[in-house]
């Protein structure tokens, strides 16, 4: 992640060239597919971005500054991304601004609503900006996240989920705007929520995606695992898992689990001094990090971690039949996996290649 | 079975104001609770007792003093000597944000005189609390005004009393609670022979021992260029990732936190191999070693081979949880209260001290 200049707003109509890669999956030009991020002051925006992709943690976000500009942020992955945060206060449909400036080449716009305040106005606002926009860019998603749920009784989180999305649908087909593209999540920056519902949105803008569900599904059936995740590293986004059902379960301990590996490739990780004499050992271990964890009461293998490239790691979620002996197995499919998802994303093994970090 | 070495009891007093964080802190460390879930605890009336075994061979005599007026009043006058005699350590745990630090301090040293009086071989913890509370920047000097002062009201305590920034939010609590109980550890310096020993046989960079109920660092030993790791924090952060995941696996699994246990974690790297392991009842073992499959594989078949001489330094003489809690007095309601949903397994009422079985961790411990 690194942060770009904050632009000043509202730019000319010089579009932005922000690029710093190749973008395998630009939709046009060389813009990265962008998501911005929209809703009213103080509605968790800037909170979200930064617990995301700059691992802050959530408690921290007390004292994050107002967000007074446009803020733009990167993401440098397995394919590039933009997060814009946009201050809550501005009206961005506004003539005055460059509309295409800021809606042109987005991937997907998510609104974000604090469920813990009174929402009215920012469905209001939400529903102003989809039908201003549906003209003349239908093709964007909008992800609605409902967001802060953390202090709602489960009752009330419930109700207070399906009146907004029952208003928002209403308003729109009110309006003559059915079936519009919208979707809804419940989040919060305190729970694995908030990645969840991220991995499903940037989900949406990967065009392999249908090829990278067909060789998970493949991996799972033959090593028998019970559920196969494909992460980014950095973020702890998955952008794609096998088509078994997924529950929130299931993406939380694959999430903790590459905290665990992260942390301690920090700790032990660190730039040692070449030790000379001491020792004979010539360094054989793999450069792509892997991880085993066996279970005492299970007694068999249970999760399984898999650096695939600089990016992306694969986590695997073992059943009950999936006995300890099969490891071999496994690391050769896993190893066919690797291959084939290197055809599909060449370009992180060929960085991978120039550098070898 | 073995009973050659008597457990030491060793009474620990957890003292500060009411609503500091004494049994937030106590059930998570001892009690397999994450931070997010210790709003649910209710108020500690009077005095909680719990012992907790640690290693085997220590019995952690804890009071958690509730520390509301009336029963400060009553610790310092009737009880006095009841409440202050034969401690072995004083934690004190002063609130961040308090808005009465002065008379906070001044309640502190009320206590600092009655132990001075009844046990002054004491040693004194002081636990200042909530540090998350803080902006990041405005820490560490705050910290040292407050630690300042106390130091001040410390008597004769003064010189030996040792201060922590702690927070359930991050591993601090672990340094400063590593570092208590390294203290009242009867047999450390063994221990810590026996692991360099075991750290020259298979070559590694790292050993670390941890407890494996509270995941608290026992002893480590650290070799060759390792010292210079820039993470010094590594031993808590560590102590805080694994009691992290263990929480999400018993989570994951339906399995009580107490006995969500991995047999082992290894991950391999091409700078460094590191796996952590069983090695005894009460005990798990972190090795780093340099990346090498050869010596992984050799770290792991010793490793099994010195079990046995760890086994007799946690002496304990039937199968049980690492860390059992009796409460003192009226086990069954202060136990319920106190522990709510989500409770560790690893509680058990002072009545049923010999029922471990019961879905808790006991079975695991047979084999
Ligand atoms: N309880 C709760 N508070 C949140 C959450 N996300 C953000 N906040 C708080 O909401 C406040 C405003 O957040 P901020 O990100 O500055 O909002 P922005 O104006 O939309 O950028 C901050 O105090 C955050 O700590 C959440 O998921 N749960
Ligand atoms: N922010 C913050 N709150 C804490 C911390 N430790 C405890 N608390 C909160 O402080 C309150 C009182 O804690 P409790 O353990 O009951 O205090 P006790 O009366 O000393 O036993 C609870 O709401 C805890 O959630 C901490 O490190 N940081
Ligand atoms: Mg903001
Ligand atoms: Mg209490």
């Amino acid at each position: 992640m690194e942060d770009l200049p904050d632009a000043e707003i509202p730019p000319s109509d010089v579009p932005p060239r922000y690029h710093t890669g190749r973008l395998p999956n630009s939709k046009v030009g060389d813009g990265k597919p962008r998501l911005l991020l929209m809703g009213q002051r103080r509605s968790g925006k800037s909170s979200i971005s930064s617990v995301v992709f700059h691992k802050l943690p959530p408690s921290e976000t007390l004292y994050l500054e107002t967000t007074t500009r446009i803020k733009k942020e990167s993401m440098h992955s397995f394919m590039d991304f933009q997060v814009w945060d946009l201050p809550g206060h501005l009206d961005y449909t506004d003539p005055t601004w460059d509309i295409d400036v800021i809606f042109g080449e987005i991937g997907a716009l998510i609104w974000v609503i604090d469920a813990q305040d009174e929402y009215l106005e920012a469905i209001g606002r939400l529903n102003d900006t989809i039908l201003k926009l549906q003209e003349r860019y239908p093709d964007i998603n909008v992800e609605v996240f409902v967001h802060k749920v953390d202090g709602l009784s489960e009752d009330y989180k419930s109700d207070t989920f399906r009146d907004i999305i029952q208003r928002v649908q209403d308003e729109l087909s009110d309006n003559g705007y059915e079936n519009a593209p919208v979707s809804f999540y419940q989040t919060s920056i305190y729970d694995h929520s908030i990645f969840e519902a991220f991995s499903k949105v940037i989900q949406k803008l990967i065009p392999q995606l249908p090829t990278l569900e067909a060789l998970l599904n493949s991996l799972c059936s033959t090593c028998r695992i019970e559920k196969a995740y494909l992460f980014d590293i950095m973020s702890k986004i998955y952008i794609a898992t096998d088509t078994s059902p997924t529950d929130i379960g299931s993406y939380e301990i694959c999430s903790d689990y590459i905290d665990v590996v992260i942390d301690v490739s920090e700790i032990y990780g660190w730039d040692r001094p070449s030790e000379n004499g001491s020792s004979e050992i010539t360094e054989t271990g793999n450069n792509d990090a892997e991880s085993l964890i066996t279970m005492e009461r299970k007694g068999n293998n249970y999760l399984y971690l898999r650096e695939i490239n600089k990016y992306l790691a694969l986590i695997c979620l073992m059943g009950d039949d999936s006995p300890a002996e099969k490891k071999a197995v496994i690391d050769y499919n896993v190893g066919v996996f690797q291959a084939a998802l290197n055809q599909v994303f060449p370009r992180a093994e060929r960085e991978q290649l120039l550098s070898p970090e | 079975m073995n009973t050659g070495k008597r457990q030491k009891q060793r009474k620990v007093l957890l003292m500060g104001k009411s609503g500091a964080g004494k049994s937030s802190m106590r059930s998570i460390v001892f009690s397999n609770y994450v931070a997010k879930d210790v709003r649910r605890l209710g108020a500690t009336i009077d005095v909680e007792h719990s012992n907790i075994k640690f290693m085997g061979n220590l019995m952690l005599n804890l009071w958690d003093c509730g520390g509301q007026d009336g029963f400060v009043e009553n610790y310092l006058t009737h009880q006095r000597a009841h409440v202050f005699g034969s401690v072995a350590v004083l934690i004190f745990v002063f609130d961040i944000e308090s808005r009465e630090f002065q008379a906070d301090v001044i309640s502190y040293s009320n206590i600092i005189r009655a132990l001075e009086e009844c046990s002054p071989s004491a040693k004194v913890f002081i636990l200042i609390h909530k540090m998350d509370l803080v902006q990041a920047r405005l820490r560490v000097q705050l910290f040292e005004e407050r630690a300042e002062y106390i130091r001040s009201a410390s008597e004769g305590f003064r010189d030996i009393v040792e201060f922590f920034p702690t927070s359930i939010w991050d591993q601090s609590l672990y340094k400063a609670w590593t570092q208590i109980i390294y203290f009242l550890i009867p047999n450390a310096g063994t221990i810590e022979g026996l692991l360099r020993q075991l750290a020259e046989i298979i070559d590694a960079r790292e050993l670390i021992l941890y407890e494996r109920t509270t995941c608290l660092m026992v002893t480590h030993v650290t070799r060759g260029t390792e010292g210079q790791n820039p993470f010094t924090d590594r031993f808590e952060r560590i102590s805080s990732i694994l009691k992290t995941h263990k929480q999400s696996m018993a989570k994951h699994t339906g399995i009580p936190a107490g006995s969500a246990n991995f047999a082992e974690m290894q991950i391999k790297t091409g700078r460094f191999m590191f796996f952590i392991t069983r090695l005894t009842e009460n005990t798990n073992l972190a090795a780093s070693i340099p990346p090498s499959e050869q010596v992984f594989n050799a770290a792991r078949v010793n490793i099994l081979l010195v079990r046995p001489q760890f086994a007799q330094l946690d002496i304990a003489s039937k199968p049980r949880p690492g860390i059992q809690q009796a409460f003192a007095h009226s086990a069954e309601s202060e136990s319920r209260r106190d522990v709510g949903a989500g409770a560790s397994e690893d509680r058990h009422s002072g009545k049923g001290k010999e029922a471990v079985g019961s879905g808790g961790g006991g079975g695991e411990y047979s084999g």
